[in-house]
């Protein structure tokens, strides 16, 4: 038996009200009202869609060991690279080993559960041990645009193997069609649509019914057995319809998020899946849906394995975990939609090493630093001489990462000086949990969250992005430790 | 023990250009003047000089690799002629070259130069280089040199339980005690006294420091020519000489950086070329035996601290002694007479050449009376180049007999 070993959603920090968007383009579009309740989350501008997958990833793996994983799968129709393996910068990012399966899954906002069902199949054929599929997007929309209103930013993440298993895998369905409702060519920055009207009747409206009553009657299932289904339509309407054909009661159907991040493309599927496992009993049968040029329905009955699991990770706390962006202008800068003047400290060239970063390109995906054998002292990044002064021993380390072992931070400033399209840049030093230290950048954070002594955990994130070279280039930043309260 | 060059080196020669914005002029324009200068205080020809030095940091907007600019520019003869860097004490690092030069006795004359054209930048502040190398850019903040001195005040409030009021206090105190200085130099960049809350109140720069807190971005040139005390007592029989009494640079080893044992309040390479340059100079009571001081102030918190690692101040002391006027013009040891990086400006390079041109002149009485140090006894300047945890540090004592 195959299944779901552990799940972790990640809606990142910032959320755009949509009538914030209203009021600063409603001139324009005014019929986007109907799409202004709620937030859109929005990646900051250090976060794409490579980001949010590690961020999700990283939580699923938070109780693993990532020497485990032999593939990592990830999904995305706006990944940052055409021609380099996306998903090997994830897999290192989680410290996976190099001598593993990894794939990038794309072309549709589909590719969340294609990834899964690979996953799934993979472990299922004795490929490997476990298999992460990490998923995320950062779609955009024109200016005062409906896809602007309801795209959200995020990522998820879902870890299958064959033990210590929360949700078996009973079985898939799926429905292949060139329904061109959204499409955005290869050279294309914004998602175009066709009718809105054809899209609700004829693409949500049929496809979603006829994948889910295809599974059920290849499982021999009705509806009524399965204690949620999940699939995403942010088409209210549409929603409603749909629940009639299908029988179902409203309390069968999960939360679509679209009030608190909007559809996350390739992530969302999974995204409402790891949210309604948050919710789920042991016994439940589960229903998940993604949509995009047909559906993939695949089926899962919750373990008891699943109340172990549901204190570790919350898809509600990255969701309460937020801060408004009031400013639209902003929004628009970070996704480079304003020609605006980051005066010429800004326009410093920067070409990436390649060569330099692949001979270190383990102290840069996942902070991997070294441990004297002599004295124990970690260092970061790898030392050959002990830092020590007391021992200065040669060549006598084990390799550590870093990535995952928080710190604290010993001083900081906010500099208006530095060039970025989010001032100021805030950076300090960071003592490592368990010895070693790093000046870092700092990011999801102002000046006031800093002090002295205060706890940092370490985020993958955009380092410079090269725009004369079509690149982006990663490594961590440290944000200070939030602590949710229980408190819906 | 190796015996250093306390007494060996005697300056034969000095000069100082005007520092500022100079519009107008190259890098060879302000040698020059320094030049002119420094070759006619020490009464010499060109002929008569055997070696070169010039320290000079952000090359590529400037004078380029190598000694052939400085050898052009003043078409030295085939001598030797050496491009040092070392951060802000590249200028200290040319005259390093050029004493230990003499003192050796491999040459009898030798000429030490700092050169800094920061005004092709194009922008505010100094530019962006990958100085740490290049893996460094990939892990290191996205910062500047405010943003990296600025933590020292949230290390020290930490470390002292002092708060940042406190520290905001002295700090601005130094910034004004500069200008005050600076007001009465011509050659100084910034010749404008500002009052306390101008300098308090002015817009964050980095937290918590103001712009007013950060030095001078300067074009200038700075030059000494050294000798031995025997050839100076000859070439100059009616004058006074100042003698080199130390010259030390520690380098930062990659324990800040790397290893927890420092807080982030203070410089370690400071610390340790002090205790070196007080025992080659025989000074056992620095805050006594020291008579003026021009340190490394970039920012007016990298004073502060220097302070302290001077071992003038004690632990914790420094914010008492600044805002006491301590380190005022009258007051017990002058710090910064000339007005210091804030105001007399900083083009890289140049700066540790332009402070010893201070306290050479300070020592030989050449100031007129509002600028002069009552009591200068010794002079020590200090540089402090690159940034708190990986910094090099140079510290020159000067004085007479």
């Amino acid at each position: 038996m195959v299944g779901i070993c552990s799940y972790a959603g990640y809606v990142p920090r910032l959320r755009l009200n949509r009538m914030t968007i209203f009021s600063a383009m409603g001139w324009l579009n005014p019929a986007i009202i109907m799409n202004a309740a709620g937030d859109k989350a929005v990646a900051n501008n250090d976060e794409d869609s490579i980001t949010m997958a590690v961020a999700a990833g990283r939580k699923c793996l938070d109780y693993y060991d990532p020497s485990h994983l032999g593939a990592v799968y990830f999904a995305s129709t706006t990944a940052p690279f055409k021609e380099r393996q996306n998903a090997n910068i994830v897999a290192g990012a989680l410290a996976a080993e190099e001598n593993i399966r990894t794939a990038d899954f794309g072309g549709s906002v589909k590719s969340g559960t294609a990834a899964l069902l690979s996953a799934l199949e993979f472990v299922a054929a004795g490929s490997g041990e476990k298999a992460i599929t990490c998923a995320a997007d950062c779609r955009m929309g024109r200016v005062s645009s409906v896809q602007e209103m309801v795209f959200g930013d995020g990522g998820a993440a879902i870890m299958v193997g064959k033990d210590n298993i929360i949700a078996s895998y009973l079985g898939s369905y799926s429905v292949s069609c060139d329904f061109v409702d959204h499409l955005r060519g290869a050279e294309s920055k914004y998602d175009r649509q066709w009718e809105e009207r054809w899209i609700r009747d004829l693409g949500y409206e049929k496809i979603i019914p006829q994948v889910i009553e295809g599974l059920c009657k290849k499982h021999n299932l009705q509806t009524s057995d399965f204690a949620r289904i999940i699939y995403p339509c942010y088409y209210g309407g549409a929603r409603k319809k749909i629940n009639r054909r299908l029988g179902l009661d409203p309390s069968q159907v999960q939360d679509e998020l679209m009030m608190d991040a909007g559809d996350t493309g390739s992530a969302h599927p999974l995204l409402m899946l790891a949210k309604a496992l948050e919710d789920a009993s042991p016994g439940d049968k589960l229903l998940m849906v993604s949509y995009g040029n047909g559906c993939d329905a695949l089926y899962f009955e919750v373990t008891e394995e699943i109340s172990s699991y549901q204190n570790r990770t919350r898809v509600s706390d990255s969701i309460k975990t937020q801060s408004e962006l009031t400013n639209y202008l902003q929004y628009l800068t970070w996704r480079n939609m304003l020609p605006v003047d980051l005066g010429m400290r800004g326009e410093e060239d920067r070409p990436t090493r390649w060569s330099l970063a692949w001979r270190n390109r383990k102290a840069l995906l996942s902070m991997e630093g070294t441990r004297c054998l002599e004295c124990g002292t970690q260092q970061y990044p790898p030392q050959r001489v002990c830092v020590n002064p007391d021992c200065g021993a040669l060549d006598r380390m084990e390799p550590v990462v870093i990535s995952n072992k928080g710190g604290i931070i010993t001083s900081f400033t906010s500099d208006m000086l530095a060039a970025t399209s989010n001032p100021p840049a805030i950076y300090g030093n960071i003592d490592f949990n368990g010895g070693g230290r790093c000046l870092m950048d700092f990011t999801d954070c102002t000046l006031d969250d800093l002090q002295v002594g205060k706890s940092v955990e370490f985020s993958f994130r955009i380092k410079y992005v090269d725009p004369k070279r079509d690149t982006t280039f990663y490594f961590w930043k440290a944000v200070p430790s939030v602590e949710v309260s229980d408190n819906a | 023990m190796p015996k250093g060059i306390r007494d060996k080196v005697v300056l034969l020669g000095m000069g100082c250009s005007q520092f500022g914005e100079r519009w107008e002029d190259d890098s060879s324009d302000l040698l020059l003047e320094a030049y002119q200068e420094c070759i006619e205080d020490a009464g010499i020809e060109k002929k008569d000089i055997q070696a070169a030095w010039i320290g000079n940091h952000i090359d590529e907007i400037s004078i380029g690799k190598g000694g052939c600019y400085l050898a052009n520019t003043l078409h030295l003869p085939f001598i030797p002629v050496t491009r040092v860097e070392n951060f802000c004490a590249s200028g200290t690092e040319a005259f390093r070259g050029a004493c230990y030069a003499v003192a050796s006795g491999a040459y009898d004359i030798a000429l030490a130069a700092g050169v800094e054209k920061l005004k092709d930048v194009g922008y505010g502040g100094l530019p962006d280089s990958p100085v740490f190398g290049q893996l460094a850019r990939l892990i290191s903040p996205n910062a500047t040199a405010p943003g990296l001195f600025a933590q020292l005040a949230t290390a020290y409030a930490s470390r002292h339980k002092v708060p940042m009021e406190k520290i905001k206090e002295a700090i601005t105190h130094i910034s004004w005690k500069s200008h005050q200085n600076g007001a009465k130099n011509p050659r100084a960049h910034l010749q404008r006294e500002v009052s306390e809350s101008q300098i308090a109140d002015s817009p964050f720069v980095a937290y918590p420091l103001g712009l007013f807190d950060c030095c001078g971005v300067s074009d200038g040139s700075a030059m000494a020519i050294v000798t031995t005390p025997e050839i100076a007592k000859k070439l100059k029989p009616d004058q006074e000489l100042v003698k080199v009494k130390a010259l030390q640079i520690s380098v930062s080893s990659g324990e800040e950086l790397l290893f927890n044992q420092w807080d982030g309040s203070g410089f370690m390479t400071t610390r340790h070329a002090a205790q070196l340059a007080y025992k080659e100079a025989g000074v056992t009571n620095p805050r006594e035996e020291i008579g003026m001081l021009e340190v490394h102030d970039c920012f007016s918190i990298t004073e502060m601290v220097a302070m302290e690692d001077l071992l003038i101040s004690p632990s914790g002391q420094a914010p008492d002694d600044i805002v006491n006027g301590f380190f005022d013009l009258d007051g017990q040891i002058p710090c910064q007479p000339d007005g210091g990086l804030k105001c007399f400006g900083h083009p890289i390079g140049a700066s540790g050449l332009r402070m010893i041109y201070e306290m050479y002149n300070q020592l030989l009485r050449r100031w007129p009376e509002d600028r002069l140090v009552k009591d200068p006894k010794l002079g020590l300047t200090h540089n402090l180049g690159g940034v708190p945890s990986q910094n090099v540090c140079s510290i020159c004592i000067l004085g007479k007999e």
